[in-house]
């Protein structure tokens, strides 16, 4: 069944206000985590590159808020603030960026590569487009053993969207007609490379009609545009209409890592409106609403900077991994590990 | 009553998804056609729902097995032929063998790769992708070259908790025969004497464990005992049992289909001389396909691969050193 690409824009009243206030809370940890993860990078404390979601917490956010316990979040690279809004904590996040043996990856994987899967959030490779047809299995297990409404979200950039494994999750979801959500967060460059080295496309929207199934588009600047847009397409899929693609227009306000100063970024670009902070627009629509004042905003941006100081006083205090009584074995079943290496290291 | 190789790959994924709520096959023309070998042959009547045609997508089929391998199922994916894997390859070397070792979450996926040459094949539907994906940690390699093992060995791939890359050689499918399947299964991970012998050790498996008896067979007349060794699994693979042997024989050669550059026989002679150096009478030896792309030409593809006549004249050199 070919479902036809449905445009929705943001219809803003539909929203809880609580709902509001929450996402913008969450916005704010997740740049007061990055801020920090930022200053310890310069500071040389993080072995290891730091990739930070600058400009795009409110498109982040919007991904993973919507998700229920059971459900699936597969997040990428730029998505502090939507791990966050799933249940991720900013302890995790830091020891994972510091190596602590007390972290979800203890040691074995770091920054942005950490998850955990029995809980539904998944960890990502590098390999960018890799995660879509996973998420698409975890889904498909869940159908066959009959549980229904569950939703599974995952991310994207415009650079993962020239992937095999993109087009191929994708299709395949939609074959399948599995409850996915694929969130393209268009910031407009793949680490260098300008959309028109990317795609010929006139919208990243389009590739929805291609693989049947519907579409979504909004502004990534705005935080109440992309809550309204995430809802219904989480919606969508819970109800059973199949995947859903939503493409984000947005800017990444920082470097590919930390160590990329971005030059290569129009300035125009800059000053235009994929160009604003989404947290100052947040603000802004909070205050226009009466769901917060400047005082209220500036408190709760201190509630979140106190909370990531916390957060890493724990962290610094754990030891790493003990390579001498790290568990080196690549598979679960003792019998058939291939104990040939340790007996020549012996 | 006979059963064949290819049977019992079928019967063994009939009994795994009988047996188990959580089994489910996926991949190309696997369902109601029963796959381009007919290795799921009315598996998708038999299990509603649970045998299912794939999109021509190598790479979302294993990504798809993992992430149902995650939230507690246990795939059978089937690859149409070993050599379309690579389009696959990132989710089998990153996604699913990297997830243990990252997350704690084993990955119970068994990959199925109808391997190895055939007759009029050619390049791009005979490869032998053993060596590749045993260079990966976090995956169990099988290479069965038996019917009693392609049934018991499937069975364990599918009950272990680890990504299992199964490789069944499509030269073995229909010719080779056993009376009945097994009752008893040898575990994996042990390697096997399929003939036991005093004075030569050939180390092989899959389709050349068959040349290899051969071999051993013709030099009988000659006077010499072979031993011959298959591996059963390549990854992991069991040093001791080759050790042991080469310790009566004091002579090794080891027999592989696959390309010559590194790979299964380059590992078993380095272990074996790093281990074993001191009870070798004569410089172990090697045979393997050209390092060629595997050509199409019946007589090029003959002379491609190792076979009784080449391992025979090898095992001679290797005698009178």
């Amino acid at each position: 069944m070919v479902t036809a690409v449905k445009e929705k824009t943001a219809a803003r009243n539909d929203l809880d206000p609580a709902l509001l206030v929450r996402a913008y809370r969450v916005m704010l940890l997740a740049r007061a985590t990055e801020d920090k993860l930022a200053s310890l990078y310069r500071a040389g404390m993080i072995k290891g590159g730091v990739f930070l979601g600058k400009g795009q917490e409110a498109l982040s956010t919007a991904s993973s808020i919507f998700l229920k316990k059971g459900d699936i979040y597969g997040p990428l690279i730029r998505d502090q603030a939507g791990r966050l809004a799933f249940g991720d904590t900013v302890l995790d996040t830091l020891r994972t960026y510091l190596g602590s043996a007390q972290g979800p990856m203890r040691g074995r994987d770091g920054n942005i590569h950490r998850g955990r899967p029995r809980e539904g959030y998944y960890a990502m490779i590098s390999h960018l487009g890799a995660l879509v047809p996973v998420v698409a299995g975890g889904l498909y297990a869940r159908r066959l053993r009959g549980e229904t409404g569950v939703v599974g979200v995952t991310s994207i950039g415009d650079g993962g969207t020239s992937t095999g494994a993109f087009h191929e999750g994708i299709n395949m979801a939609a074959v399948e007609h599995l409850p996915l959500v694929v969130v393209v967060a268009n910031n407009q460059y793949a680490y260098s490379t300008p959309n028109n080295r990317q795609f010929v496309c006139a919208d990243l929207l389009d590739k929805a009609a291609g693989y049947g199934i519907a579409g979504f588009k909004c502004d990534g600047t705005d935080p109440t545009a992309c809550l309204e847009t995430l809802r219904l397409a989480v919606q969508a899929a819970r109800e059973g209409h199949g995947p859903q693609l939503v493409v984000a227009s947005l800017l990444r306000l920082v470097g590919h890592g930390e160590h990329d100063d971005a030059g290569y970024v129009d300035p125009d670009l800059r000053k235009a409106n994929v160009g604003r902070d989404c947290l100052e627009v947040g603000a802004r629509q909070l205050i226009e609403a009466d769901l917060a004042t400047d005082g209220e905003i500036a408190t709760w941006t201190k509630e979140a900077q106190a909370e990531v100081e916390a957060a890493l006083n724990k962290a610094q205090r754990e030891k790493g991994p003990d390579p001498t009584s790290e568990d080196w074995q690549a598979i679960s079943t003792e019998r058939l590990v291939d104990g040939h290496y340790d007996a020549e290291e012996e | 009553m006979s059963v064949t190789y290819l049977e019992a790959i079928r019967a063994a994924q009939e009994k795994a998804l009988a047996d188990d709520p959580r089994v489910f096959i996926y991949g190309q023309d696997v369902g109601a056609f029963g796959g381009a070998f007919k290795a799921t042959k009315n598996l998708a009547a038999e299990f509603p729902g649970r045998v299912m045609d794939a999109p021509l997508s190598e790479d979302a089929i294993v990504g798809l097995a993992v992430g149902a391998a995650i939230e507690g199922a246990r795939p059978i994916v089937e690859m149409q032929f070993a050599d379309f894997s690579t389009v696959g390859f990132n989710q089998i070397v990153n996604q699913a063998a990297t997830l243990y070792y990252r997350t704690d979450i084993p990955c119970p996926i068994v990959v199925r790769l109808p391997s190895g040459g055939t007759l009029g094949a050619g390049p791009f539907h005979s490869q032998s992708m053993e060596a590749i994906y045993s260079h990966y940690p976090g995956l169990v390699v099988m290479t069965p070259a038996t019917v009693e093992d392609a049934y018991s060995m499937m069975l364990e791939a599918v009950s272990i908790d680890d990504p299992v890359i199964f490789c069944e050689h499509k030269l073995l499918y229909y010719h080779l025969k056993a009376d009945k399947l097994p009752d008893v299964a040898q575990p994996a991970g042990k390697a096997r004497i399929a003939r036991a012998g005093r004075d030569a050790t050939v180390v092989t498996y899959s389709a050349m464990l068959h040349e290899s008896l051969q071999a051993a067979e013709d030099l009988v007349e000659e006077g010499w005992q072979i031993e011959v060794i298959d591996l059963r699994t390549v990854k992991p693979l069991d040093t001791d049992t080759i050790l042991a042997s080469v310790a009566r024989t004091g002579r090794l050669l080891v027999v592989g289909e696959a390309w010559p550059w590194g790979g299964v026989t380059a590992e078993v002679i380095s272990r074996v001389a790093t281990e074993g150096f001191g009870l070798l009478d004569a410089a172990p030896m090697r045979l393997n396909a050209k390092d060629t792309p595997v050509p199409y030409h019946p007589d090029l593809w003959a002379a491609h691969r190792p076979t009784a006549t080449t391992v025979g004249a090898r095992l001679r050199q290797l005698l009178t050193q």
